[in-house]
């Protein structure tokens, strides 16, 4: 079955081959994001789009105008998200809480789960940070511990209920995880106007600002203990997938559920550990939000938008990130750094900042239809290979 | 080469893939009327060479000639419209549309379709060539021998002149393969040219008008077909290949695996076994033979623990497993070698050395608590590759870069390189190569030695009578009697269509019925009655 040629054929040197295949797709993937991108900014903005109108009397002017507009939007971009010591930091902040829900996104596609609940898992994380933030009233260190783990209870918990019911009735983990989301922006809308999270003197939904105590402590500007704590999640969820027993069970049941049960694996059990695991990842997302200091120094209190869309951007840092934890982490900077970027260049390009969503978007995209990539750059295609000893 | 204008010739295709060479300037050539075989083990570059025949692959060098006119297929229509069909392994077919449905697929000419003309054409292509096929039934509900006849259909639908057989009788159980065989002679007589890809090497002498063997992308030589089975072997494989297993005589101990009054349902919720009791000693082989699908796989998947059983009792060295699933069933001893490599034997996309500890891998000394021990797994499969001759470039290679039988190897590697007390085999060489067939045979009878019990499911009668010390026969859930291996094949064969060991004897009477034809190959070599 010589069809199955494509397979990746074997050896460290192939193998290395093809990683450096796969990066540069990512990296034609990025470039061509920003062409599209550029197209975009140039018709979208009326004044370039008017020089078009005579392009062909002075194509000088409409070139000039969009090489102009394209330089100076991508240039307020770049230095926004890595230009200064304190553009870094704000990627940094920014790229923390994604780097945590893309790890919790990431590591239930290994096991073969579309987490999709990411966003309803960092919003109970959030909501047990920033109760105990604000509730209790700790020592400095024990309290931002106490917080963090409970924001991981949140979480876990959350994720937990999902693992539980897909493994003892087979629910659609894609479907329940959508309706939990749900439930958990509505819990959070419910909890704000409770008087455990109302601030006192308010009518609004928003929560008492936390403690100092309980804050993530800023090591330069947004750049918080938060940022390392997610670094060391990635650490911690590639020691789990790679180097221990539950990772290699994940990972078995999550290529081969069948061969895995037949080993003697328990898919449910994988199932279930799996699905607390990521809901911990996602939970400390939220914890991110509600105890890491925002642009100002402090935290942004419990509100209804605080974790934001963290758990969808999760998705498209897992899916950039290839579901592995290191590259989860760049995918997360990266990201990050265009979201913090993208307000840069919305102040001094003029450029809106969905924009930078739609580069995020579009990147993506390219990445997940590599076939499109190589289409274009046909340099990347891989050599066809046939498997060792082929097959009759 | 102009005596011989009329038939189908390849000549001098090289096919590469990077730098490894599949097919190395090989000349094949078919005749209407005559069956030609191609005969190699997995990975000689049979496939390839049809692949690129039938316009799936672009040749790097050589040419196709049909009636000496040089032909170029850019994909399979050309091929197909050049008259070339092609029965593929894996059927390409789909399975809930009907049978002439099928058919219309891919030359449903206007915008309506034209199903009674289709109806017809089943009926009239069906009736030819002796190959009774329902139009109107849905694929999916037919047997996979029938499946395999649409299969033919279709290309017949589409005037092949040359027709491809990849691997036909790979999933075809016995009586299926005599009747697949019986419609590759009628074909032949209707002038047909057939290439008939096989490993089997029976086959190849049941029907082979010539034989052609592949090794390593090359043509090795060209054999009459009355070449004996040894010879043929030894082509193939490069070397002399032992056809027999060399085995003592069992000396069975105790009674170690005892099953009694086993029920087991399938998932469709029908009951497959059906009150199936039997013993098994230490150090002796029992075989379950039987046509595919009358509950040996569901047996098997009972014994491991995979479906729970809905009465009986199953008992490993006098400790119930009944209820265990697979964790306990592998705890206590017992070594499975699934039916479904694929889908249950192994994790394509991991690596050998992990696929080696599959089950085992939360063990010490694979395993300190919670952290995998690399080194320990990389040794574990070092030693075990060399053990057992897996052919790869390094352990770290994933499975899916290696063939049939190297990916059994991998399989039964790991089963057998633990304390067994219960071996159950279910196919264990379905699919695999000579060479390997033979390595994996001596690793099961020496498994037996060692004392454990051995459990083998196998609808391969070579098989059974290779390895057997007793046969029990399955036949739509129940064993309809436990016999000893030397019973000749055309008694078993009667058994595994339901009838009993007395019965089956006296039908088959002191000589063999002529009237089996398609059998009759199978039946002479077959043993003589103690």
């Amino acid at each position: 079955m010589t069809d199955r040629a494509a397979v990746p054929a074997t050896g460290r040197g192939l193998r290395w081959r093809a990683r450096g295949r796969t990066l540069a797709v990512t990296a034609a993937s990025m470039l061509l994001a920003l062409l599209v991108g550029a197209l975009l900014m140039i018709v979208s903005d009326p004044e370039v789009a008017d020089k078009f109108r005579y392009f062909f009397g002075r194509p000088g002017d409409a070139l000039s105008a969009s090489w102009a507009k394209v330089s100076t939007t991508y240039w307020a971009l770049l230095v926004g998200a890595v230009g200064s010591p304190t553009a870094l930091a704000g990627t940094a902040g920014q790229a923390a809480p994604l780097i945590c829900a893309g790890l919790g996104v990431g590591l239930a596609f290994r096991a073969g789960l579309f987490n999709i609940g990411a966003q309803g898992q960092a919003i109970w994380g959030a909501i047990f940070a920033a109760w105990v933030g604000f509730a209790l009233h700790l020592p400095p260190v024990v309290h931002v511990v106490v917080a963090v783990l409970a924001g991981l209870v949140g979480g876990g918990l959350w994720g937990w209920i999902v693992g539980f019911l897909k493994a003892k009735t087979g629910a659609n983990e894609v479907i329940v995880t959508i309706m939990m989301n749900y439930i958990a922006s509505q819990s959070l809308a419910w909890l704000l106007l409770t008087p455990a999270f109302l601030r006192p003197g308010r009518i609004d939904p928003i929560a008492p600002p936390i403690d100092a105590t309980a804050m993530f402590a800023s090591l330069y500007g947004q750049f918080h203990v938060g940022f390392l704590l997610a670094v060391a999640a990635a650490a911690g969820v590639w020691w789990l997938l790679d180097r221990s027993t539950v990772g290699f069970a994940i990972r078995a049941v999550g290529a081969n559920p069948h061969a895995a049960a037949t080993a003697g694996m328990s898919v449910g059990r994988t199932t279930m550990i799996t699905m607390t695991v990521a809901g911990l990842l996602a939970g400390l997302a939220g914890v991110q939000y509600a105890l890491g200091p925002g642009a100002d120094g402090v935290p942004t209190p419990l509100s209804l938008g605080l974790v934001g869309t963290v758990g969808f951007d999760a998705i498209t840092v897992a899916l950039l990130g290839r579901s592995r934890p290191l590259g989860i982490v760049f995918a997360g900077l990266l990201f990050g750094g265009l979201h913090s970027g993208g307000l840069a260049m919305q102040t001094f390009a003029g450029t809106p900042l969905t924009l930078s969503q739609v580069l995020q978007a579009l990147i993506v995209l390219f990445v997940a239809a590599p076939d499109l990539v190589r289409t274009v750059l046909p340099f990347l295609r891989a050599p066809k290979q046939a498997v060792v000893g082929g097959a009759a | 080469m102009s005596e011989q204008q009329s038939g189908l010739e390849l000549r001098g295709i090289t096919k590469r893939f990077g730098t490894f060479v599949a097919n190395d300037h090989v000349d094949l050539d078919v005749r209407p009327g005559e069956i030609h075989c191609l005969l190699g083990e997995n990975g000689a570059g049979k496939s390839t060479l049809m692949n690129v025949l039938y316009g799936i692959y672009q040749p790097d060098g050589g040419e196709i000639l049909i009636d000496g006119h040089p032909q170029h297929f850019a994909n399979p229509k050309q091929a197909m419209a050049a008259g070339i069909g092609m029965v593929h392994q894996h059927f390409m077919l789909v399975d809930v549309f009907t049978v002439a449905e099928n058919l219309m697929l891919g030359r449903e000419g206007g915008f309506v379709l034209d199903r009674a003309r289709a109806t017809a054409k089943v009926r009239e292509l069906s009736e030819r060539y002796g190959m009774p096929v329902e139009p109107d039934a849905l694929v999916e509900d037919l047997p996979v021998g029938v499946q395999q006849r649409v299969e033919i259909l279709k290309a017949l639908a589409n005037d092949a002149r040359f027709l491809v057989f990849d691997e036909p009788t790979a999933v075809l159980t016995p009586q299926e393969i005599d009747d697949l065989i019986a419609v590759m002679r009628s074909l032949r007589a209707e002038g047909k040219g057939i290439v008939f890809i096989t490993h089997k090497l029976r086959e190849v002498r049941a029907i082979a008008d010539r034989i052609t063997v592949m090794r390593r992308g090359r043509i090795v030589g060209h054999a009459e077909p009355g070449t004996s089975e040894a010879e043929l072997a030894e082509l193939m494989v490069g070397r002399a290949v032992d056809l027999r297993v060399d085995k003592e005589p069992a000396r069975p101990g105790e009674v170690r695996l005892r099953v009694r009054d086993l029920r087991v349902a399938n998932s469709a919720g029908g009951v497959v076994v059906d009150g199936v009791g039997f013993d098994v000693r230490g150090g002796e082989i029992l075989c379950i033979a039987g046509v595919q699908g009358n509950g040996q796989s569901e047996l098997a998947d009972a014994l491991i623990g995979n479906i729970t059983p809905l009465s009986g009792t199953v008992e490993l060295d006098g400790v119930d497993i009944t209820r265990a699933g697979p964790a306990r069933s592998i705890a206590a001893g017992m070594g499975f070698v699934p039916e479904d490599r694929e889908d249950d034997g192994f994790v394509a996309s991991f690596s050998i050395a992990e696929n080696l500890v599959l089950n085992r891998f939360d063990q010490p000394p694979f395993a300190r608590g919670l952290a995998l021990d690399l080194g320990a797994i990389a040794d574990n499969a070092e030693r075990l590759r060399q053990e057992f001759d897996i052919r790869s470039q390094g352990v770290s290679d994933t499975l899916a870069s290696l063939s049939g039988g190297n990916k059994q190897k991998v399989v039964l590697a790991r089963e057998l390189s633990r304390e067994l007390s219960l071996l159950v085999a279910s196919q264990p060489t379905r699919g695999v190569d000579v060479g390997a067939i033979e390595f994996l045979h001596k690793r099961i009878v020496d498994e037996r030695d060692k004392g454990t019990a051995v459990v083998l499911v196998s609808t391969e009668l070579d098989e059974v009578e290779a390895l057997a010390d007793r046969v029990a026969v399955m036949y739509r859930g129940r064993v309809v009697g436990t016999v000893d291996p030397r019973t000749p094949r055309d008694v078993l064969g009667l058994m595994m269509a339901g009838v009993p060991y007395e019965e089956a004897v006296a039908a088959a009477g002191p000589s063999a019925p002529p009237g089996s034809t398609a059998d009759s190959p199978t039946t002479t070599s077959g043993r003589r009655t103690p």
